[in-house]
């Protein structure tokens, strides 16, 4: 298994690495060890390797992983996995800021909490937070499911397009073009589905409201113009 | 008997003009304000107010076909392991498929792989269409992340980071529900027919500090091979300009107010930003005093429409030019030939600049099929790689004039300028004097 010692490997060449798996190489596994908040570790990923990071990272862990599944054995600091194509993400600790901004594709896990803006921007990434997610969370979600089994913040899912949000706790409030939905059948097979792949199946989607667009915005009128 | 002036001529106010009644109507007719596209149509300073000197008794001229003056300029030399190499100084400069048709893309791409220059995708991310017949093709990394992927990242040949642009500094992109097509709207993962709000401000970054992280992570993700471009609008060139250099551009990338866009608040487009005149020498001192002029290249658009204009850029500091409306008007947009169909449009040839609604009589600015199929994507790259041409064949004209073998080699000292404004605004003396404004006394 290859190691890194980030207090003494340049980032470089761990991302090299990363990057220069053939197919069919058998040695997929990575272990990084003495992270002390580095950026941009294991970023732009693109094989199914298997990717421990031992403490906490800087900004843009995992960014646009393809494939791997990264797991972060500590907290994460701003828009980690941002752009995620594919395969998973792990966060053991918390998470900052914009976390799975962009995301196409994936499964973020948070384990504690997430901050600001989290799913921001989110184009089809299903991210899933144990605990709370800051305000402006989803903001101008366009594809994906978020998850919050604790509270939400501020304006949560604020000019949304068409991402689903599921959360147990409290809203502190809706942000424009947002509101609670009906969870019909289909809904709760997904919220399943989903607490089942983040492995959080202590929790019950009967326990989860849901919301998404209101759709009000999609076309300017004028007669609007007090929600911009 | 009561007194009656006498008659007087009908005089119109010179505040309240056609143009501005024009416009209170229509606010108050439709309740929302004009949007449009293309750059400011408002006369500002320009490179039309500078002269170059030319050569005479201190300056040897250089014999024209005959003496080489060469054209070509190497962006990304700073960090990037594959900077990019163009053989003319003229790029095109970001458009969108989506604002654009795919034939439009296309002879873009054809037309500058013919001229030896590089094109620029949009928002709304990359079409194989572009990069099969683009040599060389910058990929825009923008604030919506459109179609944002890192296979595409990586089949670019640079990556342009837009903070802004000329026509809206501060503003974010608008592409209404017309032109969003199946095709638009799979790229962009949004519903059909809605008006896509792109956000002006990145999602995942904030200030200069942050984006020095995301560079670097753009270039692990890319193995640093790639040049990052950072666009910047004409706002605070001379701090956007310090500020980009610090957080690690290869190129900057300045935009004036003339620059064009596929769709915003004309109130946008004629009231933010400044002349790319204005832009130029802040945009080069602070390159200068960091000690980056050269190193860190700086390409500059907004206006440019010939080889004089680009030869008057490069004197006053920049590396390259960027076009955008003049390479659309070269491969027919706004062409005479479809004047009865700008008539039915409300609008004539030469003023057309509802690109947004997706009709365009030229098949450019828009989705529709049948209006795009009027677009021949060869023809229309051939006059393109032609108009390039010309413009490269202009500016060596005026650079052989001036005593020069490569059109880098222009400088301040070759030019005058015809107006106050554009000698403080280029910092060149005004014609038959010594004096430039803010510089020296008169």
């Amino acid at each position: 298994m290859p190691e890194f010692d980030l207090a003494s490997a340049p980032l470089r060449d761990l991302n090299q690495a990363l990057h220069a798996i053939e197919p069919g190489t058998n040695d997929l596994a990575f272990d990084i060890r003495n992270p002390r908040g580095s950026h941009a570790v294991a970023v732009g990923c693109d094989a199914p390797l298997t990717v421990n990071v031992h403490g906490s990272v800087g900004y843009y862990c995992g960014g646009m992983n393809a494939q791997a599944a990264i797991t972060v054995r500590g907290s994460a600091g701003p828009g980690v996995a941002e752009n995620m194509m594919s395969g998973t993400v792990i966060v053991e600790g918390d998470a900052s800021q914009y976390a799975g901004a962009t995301g196409r594709g994936g499964l973020l896990v948070i384990k504690g909490n997430a901050s600001s803006r989290c799913g921001i921007s989110m184009k089809g990434i299903d991210i899933v937070v144990a605990g709370n997610v800051g305000h402006m969370s989803a903001f101008m979600a366009q594809s994906g499911n978020l998850v919050v089994l604790g509270d939400a913040g501020e304006a949560l899912g604020d000019s949304i397009y068409e991402a689903k949000l599921f959360v147990r706790g409290q809203v502190k409030s809706l942000g424009a073009d947002c509101e609670e939905k009906e969870m019909r059948p289909e809904h709760v097979a997904l919220l399943e589905s989903l607490l089942e792949r983040a492995g959080m199946t202590d929790a019950r989607p009967s326990e989860f409201r849901r919301y998404g667009s209101a759709r009000k915005l999609y076309n300017f009128s004028i007669d609007n113009v007090d929600a911009y | 008997m009561s007194y009656r002036n006498p008659p007087t001529p009908p005089r119109k106010s010179a505040t309240f003009d056609d143009a501005s009644l024009a416009e209170i109507r229509r606010a108050a007719e439709t309740g929302i304000y004009d949007i449009r596209g293309g750059g400011t149509k408002r006369k500002v300073p320009h490179f039309d107010d500078l002269l170059f000197l030319g050569a005479s008794m201190s300056r040897y001229p250089l014999e024209g076909y005959r003496e080489r003056c060469d054209t070509s300029v190497t962006l990304g030399t700073r960090f990037a392991r594959k900077p990019i190499q163009l053989k003319i100084p003229v790029t095109i400069a970001g458009m969108s498929f989506g604002a654009l048709s795919g034939n439009a893309k296309e002879a873009l791409g054809r037309g500058a792989t013919l001229a030896g220059t590089s094109t620029t995708t949009g928002d709304g991310g990359m079409t194989d269409e572009e990069r099969g017949h683009s040599d060389t093709l910058v990929y825009q990394y923008l604030p919506s992340r459109y179609g944002m992927n890192p296979r595409d990242l990586r089949r670019a040949d640079a990556i342009e980071i837009v903070i802004g642009q000329g026509a809206k500094p501060g503003g974010g992109g608008m592409l209404l529900g017309q032109k969003i097509s199946d095709r638009v709207a799979e790229m962009r993962t949004l519903p059909k027919g809605i008006d896509q709000r792109s956000a002006c401000r990145h999602p995942d970054w904030t200030g200069p500090d942050d984006l020095e992280i995301k560079i670097l992570e753009l270039r692990e993700i890319t193995d640093w091979e790639k040049p990052i471009y950072i666009k910047v609008g004409g706002a605070r060139p001379y701090y956007d300009t310090a500020l980009a250099v610090k957080a690690g551009a290869d190129v900057v990338v300045l935009d004036g107010m003339q620059g064009g866009t596929a769709a915003t608040q004309d109130v946008f487009i004629e009231h933010v930003g400044q002349p790319i005149l204005a832009c130029i020498r802040p945009a080069v001192q602070a390159l200068q005093d960091l000690g980056m002029h050269r190193k860190v290249q700086l390409i500059v658009s907004g206006g440019i429409r010939t080889g004089a204009d680009v030869a008057k850029a490069l004197a006053l500091g920049a590396d390259a030019v960027a076009i955008g409306t003049a390479a659309l008007v070269a491969i027919g947009d706004n062409d005479p030939q479809w004047e009865a169909e700008y008539n039915k449009l409300g609008t004539t040839a030469g003023a057309y600049d509802d690109w947004h609604e997706g009709m365009d009589p030229a098949g450019i600015t828009t989705q529709d099929p049948e209006l795009a199929a009027r677009l021949d994507p060869v023809r229309a790259g051939r006059r393109l790689a032609n108009y390039l041409k010309v413009m490269t064949l202009e500016a060596q004209t005026i650079a052989r004039a001036c005593g020069h073998n490569h059109l880098h080699n222009l400088e301040p000292e070759d030019i005058c300028a015809l107006t106050i404004e554009a000698a403080a605004m280029a910092r060149v003396p005004l014609a038959g004097t010594a004096w430039i404004p803010g510089q020296t006394a008169f």
